[in-house]
């Protein structure tokens, strides 16, 4: 929001105010800090709120918006906004025409389907304010305002909540907010808010005998205890409780090649490449086994360290992997070296 | 030599000097009697290649024969002009949980909560939530700007918030989405993942009403905030007012020192009793407004899913929890006899009055220690005597707060509110003891 009149009023008036500072502002203290300019105010002041307030003027129409959606935004979610690569999928079907006439999202109520954004958002404010201040991912603050208008028709023209000729500007945006599928789905009635709230579930002051169930409904199963890697080695391993080895038995048999062929753990973690990549089992990307198996050899070193210095897409999957500056010459060289040198075990 | 670590310690390094099937029996099956006596006589094994001249059965070699740091020059001042944890503790380390998050810059590491004491966490193992990465912001062009309902929008330097009247405070900080992946069923093996986005400071900074009051903000209309970031995301949270005017801070210091770069340098707000999100990292600037924003992580994200297909919007109290957090998932105890059961408990909307902890599953419960100090919005550490004598144990712990409220079960939490809301839950966490000493994580019913 900016009151731009009245800070330009204030400022004017700053100069030669004198005005007490209440009770909790130590006498000196008024010295610290400076009105803010106008154009400061402007270049930081770049929320929008529900009732639009704050919301630069412009438009975009659906066309325009995926043009705009293919070059910047479809890598990371998809070219309808319904991938599930990177980010959770923003539009997905599940909005009925009766959502948009209710103003709820019936399918939120169904635990089979998949949430997006759009079957939840209530406020087209929040579309349009998160777009210009955080998007694209790898650039955020670089759409211009009409861009974003663009976008967000785009958006909602994926939804089926407007139409194909669909023009989004400042003068129509509350009438289209009266669209939006799940505008009455947010609720205000619980304790959450305030500190003084009221809280909704309370528990038991029982401390004898008391009725409860005490049967083991859910527990990991034997075959997930590894899924968060060997448990031995993510806590103490020398105080009173020990943690329990998880490894896959396999790990242990391979233990002569591990030390033949030692991950460089510390280039793989500075690097950030564990994110997508982890020794065994597919996760964003392949995984480490499964790149030593097919780049064992010498003839590979500069094939790999090209995809781990540039990035690269479509050899192992649809997600994109990204260039890694992070990498340093030292660390690519330990790297390669390692995914060279075996065939995965 | 493998006598530094081994003695008195069955399980420390065994892959060391223990056949790879007596380890795997002890992993499956825990330790029998054919394999104690197996294991004593690895280490005799041990032992004995050693050069112990006169080492009785009862000795300790660690004692009799005087280890190497005992006999030799230690390392000189500043090794490390930062010091580092001892290479022995190079496993309590924040980590992710695989397969949670697709991206590492919209991602979580969770606090290694089963290793640490007392009621601050580490500055450099407080765990990390960042939505668009995080950034190494240069302190002498940071900025935090004070605008909307005020009589003069203002901007202030580091240097002059360094300059303004300070406070430090020890809270703690918890991601609303903590125990997030425990709604529907277990899904985690240890307290790291389960409750580690958690963590606690000291922190220090000027309070928020001293900037507010300041820069004349308007008291008639005035009932949010907006905190918004530095960083490529720009981060927006709406701050309740009440809880702004009431003890929230503009925090550079953490622990003593400038806070570290993932957890907001040089400037973050600081909300007591509020999920973490709100505690806005890299914080720039704080609009005065007369009405909530809808940010995208009031709208998309942190909303939570009721049963009736509403969200729950602008959920911001984390209501009391406790856990305990030793022993807890994935550790095993090795021996019979007493144990020190301790863990944490916490509430937003005040203090710890009273943690009860159960051996039974729920069914009965006595009162834990509390240890000092117990400071609003702040970890309180609790300690439970318990001698274990082998047999079966589901370990819980409770916590009561100053407003009397009490930390509910699962069952009573997901009666009302079902199991898909993501955020908030608060539930009691039970720990399964089995006869082997392993310790698992289970949900009853």
């Amino acid at each position: 929001m900016c009151s731009w009149a009245r800070g330009v009023l204030i400022a004017l008036l700053w100069g030669t105010s004198t005005t007490a500072l209440a009770s909790g502002v130590p006498e000196g203290v008024e010295v610290l800090g400076r009105p803010a300019t106008d154009t400061e105010v402007i270049a930081w002041d770049i929320d929008v709120r529900p009732d639009f307030l704050g919301l630069p003027p412009g438009s975009g129409d659906v066309w325009q918006g995926e043009e705009t959606w293919l070059a910047q935004c479809a890598s990371c979610h998809g070219d309808f906004g319904d991938s599930n690569e990177i980010f959770a999928p923003l539009v997905l079907g599940y909005i009925t025409e009766d959502d948009i006439k209710t103003g709820r999202v019936a399918a939120l109520q169904d635990s089979a389907v998949t949430r997006t954004t759009l079957m939840k958002v209530a406020t087209l404010s929040t579309l349009w304010d998160y777009i210009f201040r955080a998007m694209p991912w790898n650039a955020p603050k670089s759409l211009t305002h009409d861009e974003v208008y663009g976008l967000v028709a785009y958006l909602l023209n994926l939804g089926y909540v407007v139409e194909d000729d669909f023009v989004l500007s400042d003068s129509n945006i509350a009438a289209t907010q009266a669209l939006m599928p799940n505008r009455n789905g947010m609720s205000r009635e619980h304790g959450l808010w305030s500190v003084r709230g009221e809280p909704d579930v309370t528990g038991s002051s029982c401390v004898r005998d008391c009725d409860v169930g005490t049967a083991v409904i859910s527990s990991l199963p034997d075959y997930a205890m590894n899924a968060h890697g060997n448990l031995a080695e993510q806590v103490r391993d020398w105080g009173p409780y020990p943690g329990l080895w998880t490894a896959p038995d396999n790990m242990a048999t391979d233990q002569a090649v591990a030390e033949v062929a030692a991950a460089p753990d510390a280039a793989l973690n500075a690097g950030g490449c564990a994110g997508c990549h982890q020794m065994s089992g597919q996760l964003v990307g392949p995984d480490f086994e499964a790149i030593r198996a097919r780049y064992a050899g010498e003839e590979h070193i500069a094939y790999l360290r090209d995809k781990i210095a540039n990035g690269g897409v479509g050899v192992w999957g649809s997600a994109p992997m990204p260039a890694m500056p992070g990498v340093d010459d030292d660390a690519l060289q330990q790297i390669v070296a390692w995914l060279i040198s075996g065939d995965g075990g | 030599m493998a006598s530094d670590a081994e003695q008195g310690q069955l399980q420390a390094a065994p892959e060391s000097f223990l056949s790879r099937d007596l380890v795997e029996g002890i992993s499956r099956d825990g330790i029998n009697p054919g394999r104690r006596s197996l294991l004593q006589g690895a280490f005799t094994a041990a032992a004995a290649s050693m050069v112990a001249p006169s080492l009785m059965a009862d000795d300790d070699p660690d004692i009799v024969n005087l280890p190497s740091w005992t006999r030799s020059l230690g390392k000189p001042v500043v090794a490390n002009p930062y010091g580092q944890p001892s290479p022995y503790e190079a496993n309590i380390v924040r980590r992710q949980s695989p397969g949670l998050t697709r991206t590492d810059q919209s991602s979580v590491s969770f606090t290694p909560l089963q290793n640490l004491f007392g009621m601050i966490t580490p500055s450099g193992l407080h765990f990390e939530r960042h939505h668009q990465g995080w950034v190494d912001i240069d302190p002498r062009r940071h900025r935090l700007m004070i605008n909307g309902l005020v009589d003069t929008p203002m901007v202030f330097t580091m240097e002059e918030l360094l300059r303004m009247p300070s406070v430090s405070r020890i809270h703690f900080l918890e991601c609303g989405a903590n125990t997030g992946l425990e709604w529907g069923n277990v899904a985690v093996p240890t307290v790291q993942y389960s409750h580690g986005m958690l963590s606690a400071s000291e922190f220090t900074g000027v309070p928020v009403s001293l900037l507010l009051e300041r820069a004349g903000f308007d008291r008639k209309r005035a009932t949010a905030l907006l905190a918004e970031g530095a960083d490529g995301s720009s981060m927006t949270r709406t701050i309740n007012l009440e809880n702004a005017l009431d003890d929230a801070l503009v925090a550079y210091g953490q622990n003593g020192e400038m806070l570290r770069p993932e957890n907001g340098y040089p400037l973050r707000l600081v909300v007591p009793g509020v999920q973490g999100v709100s505690w806005v990292k890299w914080l720039r600037r704080l609009e005065v407004g007369d009405a909530p924003w809808a940010t995208k992580d009031e709208v998309a994200h942190y909303v939570d899913l009721m049963p009736d297909g509403t969200h729950r919007q602008y959920t911001s109290i984390q209501e009391a929890k406790s856990v305990i957090t030793a022993p807890s998932g994935g550790q095993k105890l090795l021996k019979q006899g007493y144990y020190d059961i301790t863990g944490l408990a916490w509430s937003g909307r005040g203090s710890v009055e009273k943690v009860e902890v159960s051996v039974d599953g729920g069914r009965n419960w006595r009162p834990a220690r509390l240890e000092g100090p117990i400071l609003p919005k702040a970890l309180t550490r609790f300690h439970f005597d318990w001698v274990w004598q082998g047999e079966e144990a589901l370990l819980q712990s409770r916590v009561t707060d100053s407003t009397g409220y009490i930390q509910p079960s699962r069952a009573q939490l997901v009666a009302l509110r079902g199991t898909r809301s993501i955020y908030h839950n608060n539930a009691i966490q039970t720990w399964r003891v089995g006869g082997n000493g392993e310790v698992h994580n289970v949900q009853l019913g």
